[in-house]
């Protein structure tokens, strides 16, 4: 029987790794992140996770460390956040280029300088084109979820691709939430054993893994990571299924939240979807034409379902908590993307905001009411906006 | 017609067909040593497959794994520069799981250890993985054209360390790394070079069949980037030992106390005390060495560019507990 326990979503993280059954963990600490591998380290320690734990000396021999453990054929998990993400970024090109279906949690956190602990999205962001599938969870519940939900996508033929999941620093990190934990032999059977058919390294058949490739090749190669993330985005669909019928919780990659009839859609990922959902009751309750939509899946981009999310709006207001210098928000470049050929587009208006832990209001949710309203009527409006700049500070 | 036994398994694991240059050291270094990795892993597990490769980027690395052509017959895995000793680390504690028994060889040239992959291999020695890490010594950055790295040796050009009106090339005297991993109490350390095969398979072996991490710095030719004739490339490293230019030693378990030297032949007298070398007297002189290579040519316009690196010299030994005198060409 499933039971219920009160969790952070570092412990959540640390379960879903437990039922998951990594042969070979490998970590360093990093706030906000470091009580993944200690939880970890416990349930080996205690017997309750059969796994090596390499305590390395840093993220880059983590996630090499991973690389090598992969490559030999068995499940591996890692966690980092922020820095840690940044110092394994030359390795994670790597993991995706060879296929080695990693998995890695990250508590999402911002990136020096200034060295700051606190929320944002730019580490994982920052790590959008490495090939890797990332997942972003709303609460603790679907950090443990997606991370079980990640592996089973990794690890399909079709894909083969490393994979991250975010959840947010301190707001979930670090808080507590009920979280049902699913039944072992319901993870077995979900999951199954992995049996790599193309990385391992076995005396009794040698390989050669990681090669150079000249020109000739190399572009095959990436294409094949190409593939594999367009692959993924039916099998993300098919695992979302399963582990619905099996485990009775839904995921889709972009989530809707009283979307039909709305004149205003207000996008956004992680955390930020439950303040946002809450906020959209209260606008509704006025009766303003608002709803909300949710990234759950941001790698591969879901391409398909923001055309679909787009044709129900007059107006998709973004709210990022990432950076894209010239740009605006990564979200912004994805979802402009998207939309370019379409004939009817709705207006797309980007917002900056949360950076560094800042707390996202309603008062801050109002402003971006006012700007995407503006927008909505046909006025003038910036297409980048950051919310609650303190200007006294500048 | 009686058949003598080869000195060494004529299995190969680094197979014909890599893209070395013709007279490439560190090519004997991987066929070498691998052969006699294969032989401890009969001797200890009665298999003698019983290993894999993590081997970082450099010149051995891209003249063997080309895809779609593999130069390797053992299972062989190249994740980046930094980090075949953290790869080592994944597939050792992978193969724990899988039940596997073997061994795991970590390859990394100079660079690739002594530089960028410093840490990595302090914490895969540090936390006693079951890894044989092989630093193939050829003295610089040779995959990328020929730059210093801080096992460059004292004086010699390279691309990063030109000789010039204010340079005597590199200004730096070489590190030590098999010291620095010795320093991490491991059970085996040594030094080695392909200028004395029987003891570099001995010592290979010796490390593969230790239980716990184990470390050798094996001295090896690069043709280009020493500007030595390709036929001159196992003399040149045997020259290296006889002048006193490369020390063969052995420190187990981090005993600094017991270091073993290997007398260096070419005529050098050695003085022992207790079954101990305590002094050696070389009777070739590094010029000998030198003279062999065009990235020390400009050193024989400033003879005391020579008498600086006959001190660093001494100094290396003196951290070995050798005294050592090495005599200037007689005029
Ligand atoms: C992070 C990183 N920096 C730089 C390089 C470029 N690079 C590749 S191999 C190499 C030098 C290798 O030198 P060494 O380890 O001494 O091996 P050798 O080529 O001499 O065999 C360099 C600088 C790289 N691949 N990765
Ligand atoms: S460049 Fe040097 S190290 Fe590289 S293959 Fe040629 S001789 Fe060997």
């Amino acid at each position: 029987m499933p039971v219920r326990k009160v969790m952070k979503a570092n412990e959540a993280a640390a379960w879903a790794a437990r039922l998951a059954k990594p042969k070979v963990i490998a970590a360093f600490p990093i706030t906000p992140s470091t009580l993944v591998p200690e939880k970890i380290s416990e349930f080996v320690a205690n017997g309750e996770l059969d796994a090596e734990f390499i305590k390395v000396e840093s993220e880059h021999s983590a996630i090499s460390a991973c690389v090598g453990a992969s490559a030999a054929g068995v499940r591996t998990f890692t966690a980092t956040a922020s820095q840690g993400l940044a110092l394994m970024h030359e390795i994670l090109f790597i993991a995706a280029g060879m296929r080695l279906p990693i998995v890695v949690a990250v508590g999402n956190r911002s990136l020096s300088a200034p060295i700051n602990i606190w929320n944002d999205w730019q580490d994982s962001i920052s790590e959008r084109d490495t090939g890797w599938l990332q997942f972003y969870a709303e609460n603790n519940q679907e950090a443990l979820d997606l991370i079980l939900i990640a592996f089973k996508v990794a690890e399909d033929e079709r894909v083969l691709l490393p994979a991250m999941v975010g959840f947010d620093a301190f707001i979930l990190t670090h808080t507590v939430e009920p979280v049902e934990i699913p039944d072992q032999e319901a993870v077995d059977e979900f999951l199954g054993e992995y049996v790599p058919k193309h990385a391992y390294l076995d005396p009794a058949k040698p390989i050669t893994q990681g090669t150079l490739a000249f020109p000739a090749h190399y572009m095959e190669a990436r294409y094949t990571v190409w593939e594999a993330n367009e692959n993924a985005k039916k099998v993300i669909d098919e695992v979302f299924a399963e582990f619905e019928k099996r485990f009775g919780r839904k995921y889709q990659k972009i989530e809707e939240y009283r979307t039909d009839d709305a004149e205003i859609i207000l996008v956004t990922m992680g955390s930020l979807a439950g303040t946002v959902k809450e906020y959209v009751d209260h606008l509704r309750e006025k009766g303003v034409k608002v709803g909300a939509a949710k990234l759950t899946v941001y790698r591969p981009f879901p391409t398909e379902e923001v055309r679909e999310l787009a044709k129900k709006a007059k107006v998709l207001a973004l709210l990022e908590k990432n950076v894209t210098f010239s740009v605006g928000g990564a979200l912004f470049q994805d979802f402009s993307r998207a939309l370019i050929n379409e004939s009817e587009k709705p207006r797309i208006v980007d917002f900056i905001l949360g950076l560094g832990g800042r707390d996202v209001t309603f008062r801050d949710l109002d402003e971006v009411m006012d700007i995407s309203k503006r927008a909505l009527a046909g006025e003038e409006f910036d297409e980048v906006n950051w919310i609650g700049l303190r200007k006294e500070v500048l | 017609m009686a058949v003598r036994k080869p000195p060494i398994t004529t299995r190969e694991y680094w197979a014909p067909g890599h893209a070395a240059c013709a007279g490439c050291g560190c090519a004997v270094a991987l066929k070498l040593g691998t052969k006699a990795f294969s032989e401890a892993m009969e001797e200890k597990y009665g298999d003698p497959n019983a290993f894999a490769i993590a081997q970082a980027t450099g010149c051995m690395e891209v003249v063997s794994a080309v895809f779609p052509y593999t130069a390797w017959k053992a299972p062989w895995v190249h994740v980046a520069f930094e980090n075949a000793a953290a790869a080592a680390s994944g597939v050792e504690a992978a193969w724990k799981k899988l039940g596997r028994k073997g061994k795991i060889l970590a390859i990394g040239g100079d660079g690739g250890t002594a530089d960028i992959g410093m840490q990595a291999l302090s914490g895969m020695l540090e936390r006693w993985h079951n890894v044989v890490y092989l630093m193939y010594d050829n003295e610089a950055y040779m995959n990328t054209g020929i730059q210093r790295s801080s096992s460059t040796p004292y004086g010699a050009w390279t691309t990063t360390s030109p000789p010039g009106k204010y340079s005597i090339g590199e200004d730096k005297p070489k590190k030590w790394v098999a010291l620095i991993a010795a320093a991490h109490q491991i059970p085996y350390v040594a030094t080695a070079s392909v200028g004395n095969p029987y003891d570099y398979i001995r010592k290979m072996k010796k490390a593969a069949k230790v239980d716990g991490p184990a470390f050798i710095q094996v001295q090896c030719t690069c043709v280009p980037g020493w500007r030595v004739p390709p036929e001159k490339s196992i003399e040149v490293t045997r020259l290296a030992i006889e002048t006193g230019m490369w020390p063969l030693f052995e420190i187990e378990n981090g005993d600094f106390h017991n270091i073993k030297i290997q007398p260096p032949g070419g005529g050098a007298k050695v003085k022992r005390e207790g079954g101990r070398v305590v002094a050696i007297e070389f009777k070739k002189p590094v010029e000998e060495y030198l003279k062999l290579q065009g990235r020390f040519k400009h050193l024989f316009k400033r003879p005391e560019a020579i008498d600086q690196l006959r001190e660093q010299i001494k100094a290396t030994w003196k951290v070995l507990g050798v005294d050592v005198t090495l005599p200037k060409p007689e005029e």
